[in-house]
């Protein structure tokens, strides 16, 4: 039983003491991690905000987007032009939806918006295969100016490697987050946004375009789809597994809520680090492999204090 | 009107499609194809589907098929599902299935009990269950040129020749579903006995592109060599996180479903050193391959983009075609039949000869081991060799490997004993 209590409350912290360089790159894993969840988590946040629909096809939007900037390339546009294009595409995805899925199912029951968005998420795995093939393509890092190769920091004797790739994904995510909050804040189209969110029927009242706002709203979500298809792409190739990585966000939503831009972020940070913490040093107790389920652990501790989420709306509905 | 028109046009197919399950002509040999295009493992299974389909389709543009019958394939995309398996498998054994090539180890434990029941062998090419070796429990299952354990006993023999096991880590990452547990009770019982820890990183499905825990438990651990038993999307990512965390890369080897050009050339020079297992050539430079590029990838009959032709994959799964094609004729030689039915393939696969004069025969000098049909060995017990990443190809660098046999027979014995210990109704064969 002490040896039990020495495991679970002792040795984990001897070993981040003994090791101090591991835990630091235990951290900066996590966090590295953490944006990157959050980056998934952003564009569930913005959809489910404006219109109330969980997208499951968030997942595949992120490999979509992420394809059609590499399949664009590979044709022979340049790089940067092949980005512009796919921001295109995302627009022309962002409007079929709109006009082709959400204009027809208008005050029909949440669940059949989700439905609609499982849908979705099978055609753009079917027409993706179409287009691009299955086959693992990676992903146009150095084309895009996005840096690679690591810088070594070796505090005390110890080793601690920083791949310039996550330290881009880190800046890219901040300026992304910075530029959706101005945009929220600062506009006129991202007020109105906000005012869809927060009452539908009095946002249309004032002359507000409910599909227009849509339009707009997925659109959004293809930018942040395309900026994390083109992060998770850099660190591990684009491949249609790569929209199971959706599922990672899911506890990150728990934790964060599902209308919080902050929440997002500071969920994602918190179970990006929080997972490889217990991985690394408790994992060994359960046999590894934890990761994938302790994230919802997490996640539920939490909603036991705040139901809502970490920065979720409190929803009192009054009978 | 409308309603009519879609009515009509229901009912004709419908009517069509009844038509299409009749059994197929009498100078025909029916191959059912369970592929998978699509799904997270689309990437690797789609250039293994090229291969089979190709080598029997210039069969049938060449020869006229095999033995005077043509060949009909009739694919059926599974997706990797083992449940999509089953159906495919149900929907396609009615009309005269020689043999399954299920593709997959999830979907082969799906279809071993039922393969007896329908009397269409199995034939599990370097995957499944590798129990299935022992000819005499498993009548109806085959697995050459040889199985996971025999795999894992090659690689373990690679790298005590390379500095020895004894005190050393093993580091063992795997994909954790059914296929990446196949080799753990073997790498259990054989690390003590040759002395050597082991350090096991398991990597769920949704992780196969986000490893970095698995990378920092490596680090933790500090394995002397590591071990991938990896598949899709997961092999590259673990390459480059192998490299990231500055593990060395010729003491990281996969193992044959880990080490192919649609899983290394996204990772490119960053992989450079990565060593893995091959039972099948490499390359083009075979007669077989120029007249499979001469019949059906130039004559545009083929859905393989032509650079990929000679790939790992492709010719893997032109391998498998050649297995498959090879005990029709042997079955046809046996019966004295031009078609021949499940069972008939099943005694095919049990006598057929592939060796190195049969292979130049057929246009395959050198592409792989002498592989045998036996009643009892229904394994090969064929030895793989090592591959190593230049940076763009992959080089061979070892000769076969033989497995060590006195550590792995033991262990498939006991496994297909325990296999049909709760399943009294199991039916084996005496062979003599």
């Amino acid at each position: 039983m002490d040896g039990l209590i020495y495991s679970i409350l002792g040795d984990p912290f001897v070993q981040m003491w003994q090791m101090p360089d591991f835990f630091i790159q235990v951290i900066w894993e996590g966090f590295v991690s953490g944006i990157l969840y959050a980056l998934i988590a952003l564009g569930f946040v913005l959809i489910f905000k404006a219109s109330g629909i969980f997208n499951f096809a968030q997942g595949i939007m992120v490999v979509f987007s992420g394809l059609t900037l590499v399949g664009l390339h590979a044709l022979g546009v340049p790089a940067f032009v092949a980005l512009l294009m796919t921001i295109v595409v995302m627009y022309g995805l962002a409007f079929g939806i709109e006009r082709l899925v959400l204009r027809n199912l208008v005050n029909q029951p949440d669940i059949i918006l989700f439905m609609a968005t499982i849908g979705l998420t099978n055609i753009l795995i079917g027409g993706g295969q179409w287009i691009f093939g299955s086959e693992t393509k990676s992903m146009i890092t150095t084309e895009l100016l996005i840096p690679t190769g690591s810088s070594v920091w070796e505090p005390g004797g110890g080793l601690v490697i920083f791949q310039h790739i996550d330290i881009a994904a880190a800046v890219i995510a901040a300026l992304l987050i910075v530029s959706l909050a101005l945009f929220f804040s600062k506009t006129k189209v991202g007020r109105a946004l906000r005012a869809v969110a927060d009452d539908h029927q009095a946002s249309l009242s004032v002359g507000i375009s409910l599909n227009q706002i849509w339009v707009i709203t997925w659109f959004a979500a293809g930018i942040v789809a395309l900026v994390a298809g083109i992060m998770w792409g850099a660190r591990s190739d684009v491949s249609f597994s790569l929209q199971i990585i959706a599922l990672k966000a899911l506890p990150v939503l728990v934790l964060g809520g599902f209308t919080s831009v902050p929440g997002a972020i500071v969920g994602g940070l918190i179970i990006g680090v929080g997972e490889k913490l217990f991985e690394i040093y408790w994992g060994p107790l359960l046999g590894s492999g934890v990761e994938g389920w302790f994230a919802y652990v997490i996640a539920l501790v939490f909603l036991l204090f705040r139901p809502q989420g970490l920065f979720g709306e409190k929803i009192i509905e009054r009978v | 009107m409308f309603k009519k028109l879609i009515t009509g046009a229901l009912s004709a197919a419908i009517a069509l499609g009844a038509s299409f399950t009749v059994v197929h002509a009498e100078d025909e040999l029916f191959i059912p194809m369970l592929s998978y295009r699509t799904g997270p493992f689309g990437g690797n299974g789609t250039p293994f589907a090229n291969g089979f389909h190709d080598y029997l389709a210039m069969l049938n543009a060449r020869d006229g098929g095999v033995g005077g019958a043509k060949i009909v394939m009739e694919e059926c995309e599974t997706a990797y599902n083992a449940q999509k398996g089953v159906e495919c498998y149900e929907a396609t054994k009615g009309k005269g299935a020689l043999v399954y090539n299920p593709l997959s180890t999830g979907i082969t434990l799906q279809l071993i009990p039922k393969s007896p029941v329908d009397k269409i062998p199995v034939l599990q090419m370097g995957y499944g269950l590798s129990a299935a070796a022992m000819g005499e429990t498993f009548p109806w299952t085959f697995a050459y040129p040889t199985s996971y354990w025999s795999q894992m006993s090659s690689i373990l023999k690679y790298i005590d020749s390379n500095g020895g096991l004894k005190g050393k880590k093993i580091g063992f990452i795997y994909l954790d579903v059914g296929y990446g547990r196949e080799p753990i009770p073997l790498l259990e019982k054989v690390a003590p006995e040759m002395g050597f820890e082991l350090a096991m990183f398991p990597v769920a499905g949704k992780e196969m592109q986000a490893q970095s825990a698995q990378w920092l438990n490596v680090r933790k651990e500090r394995p002397d060599w590591m071990i991938m038993w990896g598949w899709g999307a997961m092999n590259a990512t673990a390459v480059k996180e192998a490299a990231k965390t500055r593990f060395p890369l010729d003491r990281f080897i996969g193992n044959w479903w880990s080490a192919a050009h649609a899983d290394l050339v996204p990772v490119g020079e960053a992989g450079k050193g990565y060593i893995g297992a091959n039972f099948s050539g490499i390359g083009t430079d075979f007669p077989a391959l120029q007249d499979v590029m001469k019949y059906v990838v130039d004559a545009g009959n083929s859905q393989a983009d032509p650079s990929t032709v000679g790939h790992v994959l492709y010719n893997r799964g032109l391998y498998n075609a050649v297995l498959v094609s090879e005990a029709i004729r042997a079955a046809q030689k046996i019966t004295g039949k031009t078609v021949i039915t499940g069972e008939d393939m099943r005694l095919g696969l049990e006598n057929f000869v592939l060796d190195q004069a049969r292979l130049a025969e057929i246009g395959l000098p050198g592409f792989t081991g002498d592989v045998k049909g036996d009643c009892k060995d229904h394994e090969g017990a064929g030895g793989v060799f090592l591959q190593q990443w230049n940076g763009s190809d992959w080089e061979k660098i070892t000769d076969p490997i033989p497995p060590m046999t006195d550590v792995v027979q033991p262990l498939l014995a006991a496994a297909a004993e325990a296999y049909k210990a709760d399943k009294p109704e199991w039916k084996g064969q005496v062979c003599k």
